[in-house]
């Protein structure tokens, strides 16, 4: 059966090219990068250049990058670091409601150990308002955190706007870029960030992996204890295939951004406007420009998202949805319910995330499949059956 | 995560669709929830379900559980199908996930709900029969986009 992967927001297949980069250093040049002897020296030159690549994606020093096993970790030291360096200054953070669970369930962390966080609201499209940020800041404010993109609906943040306002009073900017990092630009400088979550496995590197740029001159501290990898600021053995694969995936991703996200957005419109076109009752989640080039999210009424998925998965079709029994949890997606989505149409989301490797005839044949999965389910649906009859009765 | 029982009830319902003019008709769970089942029961005069049928709105397990409850109480009297509950419907699954073990509840209330229609148009009281929950308030608004 032909397989369709259209979930690369979850995560992306390893290119053929960081594979063949990585390999090496399971067998042959295995040593420890920190060790001082001659074996050691092609794995430690392999880690400071996959560092330069990797800052070079952002237009950061090297110096300024610092390899974590994923972003998850990095959001985490990035919010608990800088919330206890900080916290002679003021105890209040501001954050989006709309972003990830590694930013989101740290904060709540912190805020049992007597933080107090102010969480943005979001526009319909997904966006933050400045204005409402500018209102949100405080004298003992000393971090604001907004993701760059958002994983759900892929809506893109003000990032450069965010950080000049945080620059302006004083404040820490960090950024979840786990989902933009090698997708769109960004510049560190330009945009006034001073630290910046990015993980390997969401543009072709290995999972796992994943860094947090801190600006030289941001004083946050150690949160892995242990030995002084990492210039005495993360501890542990440094993941040489990792970081090599992390690298040489920025080094692709920066040489094929324009190219690629050129691809991507055009294969992503097709879908889009087959999809909203072709299926009634189907709606857009997130800005219909300020959107990853790679995603697309609709709620179609009257169905529920799991339901989707499996009949989708049976045609070797793999996508992802917010409803709520895909996430585990009883309500739905906190993001769909952000823009303002009442529940039963944030059940009935779906996620299509796209790749360099994705076809025209993927997507034609996908949203092909997916107009009779929801004729089918449509017709299954109560909800579906009264909203016909009440609009013959009207 | 689920049985090969579930798959196939999910992928092949059966029992899918309405009854006009139907003996009895449940509705229960509400779309904030995000589970609706709808049971249409077609009884004859010696109480016996000639037909039932069924709509549901919700995840696989919704759909699966909906089929197999149809599927326990065709064919049986009114006093047998309700002895058809929700841990019968789950064992003719061979298992639910347990995040999945309301679907099956909300089987078991569905057709609950339909029977005390029945008994409601026919004004009959049902042995053993309460009056099931009223909890579908929130269909889906009417909204445009
Ligand atoms: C926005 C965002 N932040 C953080 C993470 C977590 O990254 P990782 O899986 O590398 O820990 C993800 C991954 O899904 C993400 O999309």
């Amino acid at each position: 059966m032909r397989q369709i992967y259209l979930d690369n927001a979850a995560t992306t297949c390893v290119k053929e090219e960081v594979l063949r980069e990585i390999l090496p250093y399971f067998t042959e040049d295995y040593a420890n990068p920190s060790a001082i002897y001659s074996f050691a020296q092609k794995a430690s030159q392999a880690v400071e250049d996959a560092r330069r690549k990797a800052a070079e994606l952002i237009g950061a020093n090297a110096n300024e990058i610092y390899f974590t096993a994923g972003g998850s970790e990095s959001d985490n030291w990035a919010l608990k670091a800088a919330a206890e360096a900080y916290n002679s200054k003021g105890k209040h953070i501001i954050t989006s409601a709309i972003e990830h669970h590694a930013i989101l369930h740290t904060c709540s962390y912190l805020e049992k150990q007597g933080y107090e966080v102010t969480y943005l609201k979001v526009d319909e499209y997904g966006k933050i308002s400045l204005e409402e940020l500018k209102k949100a800041v405080r004298p003992d404010t000393i971090l604001i955190s907004v993701m760059t993109a958002n994983n759900e609906i892929g809506t893109i943040e003000p990032i450069k706007e965010i950080g000049k306002i945080a620059h302006e009073n004083g404040i820490l900017f960090h950024t979840d870029a786990v989902q933009a990092y090698g997708h769109i630009p960004i510049d560190v400088n330009e945009m006034n960030i001073d630290m910046l979550s990015a993980s390997g496995h969401k543009l072709g590197g290995p999972k796992g992996t994943g860094l947090l740029y801190i600006r030289k001159g941001v004083k946050i501290r150690s949160f892995i204890h242990g030995g002084a990898q990492e210039r005495n600021r993360r501890a542990g053995t440094l993941n040489t295939a990792g970081i090599v694969g992390l690298g040489k995936a920025a080094e692709l991703a920066k040489a094929q951004m324009q190219s690629r996200a050129e691809y991507e957005t055009k294969l992503r419109d097709h879908l889009i406007s087959r999809v909203l076109s072709e299926i009634p009752y189907s709606r857009l989640n997130g800005d219909p420009k300020d959107r990853l080039p790679n995603n697309a999210n609709f709620c179609f009424r009257f169905i529920e998202g799991e339901s989707m998925l499996i009949m989708l998965d049976r045609l070797g079709i793999y996508a992802s949805s917010g409803s709520a029994c895909t996430s585990g949890s009883l309500d739905p997606s906190h993001v769909l319910l952000a823009i303002g989505l009442p529940h039963e149409i944030a059940y009935g989301s779906l996620r299509l995330t796209l790749s360099e490797e994705t076809t025209l005839k993927d997507i034609d044949h996908t949203v092909d499949e997916l107009k009779g999965i929801i004729k089918r389910l449509r017709d299954m649906s109560p909800l579906y059956a009264d909203f016909i009859s009440e609009k013959k009765g009207a | 995560m689920y049985s090969e029982k579930v798959m196939d009830h999910f992928t092949n319902p059966r029992n899918v669709g309405e009854i006009e003019n139907a003996s009895g008709v449940g509705t229960v769970g509400n779309a904030k929830c995000g589970d609706i089942m709808r049971i249409y029961l077609d009884i004859d005069d010696d109480g016996i379900i000639k037909d039932v049928k069924f709509k549901t709105f919700g995840c696989g397990a919704a759909v699966a559980t909906s089929s197999m409850a149809t599927e326990l109480v065709k064919g049986k009297n009114v006093q047998q199908a309700l002895e058809v509950t929700n841990k019968a419907v789950m064992e003719a699954l061979d298992g639910l996930p347990p995040v999945k073990v309301h679907c099956s509840l909300l089987a078991e209330e569905a057709i609950h709900a339909a029977l005390w229609d029945y008994a409601q148009k026919k004004g009959i009281k049902i042995e053993g029969l309460e009056k099931p929950p009223q909890d579908i308030g929130e269909i889906v608004e009417e909204e445009d986009y």
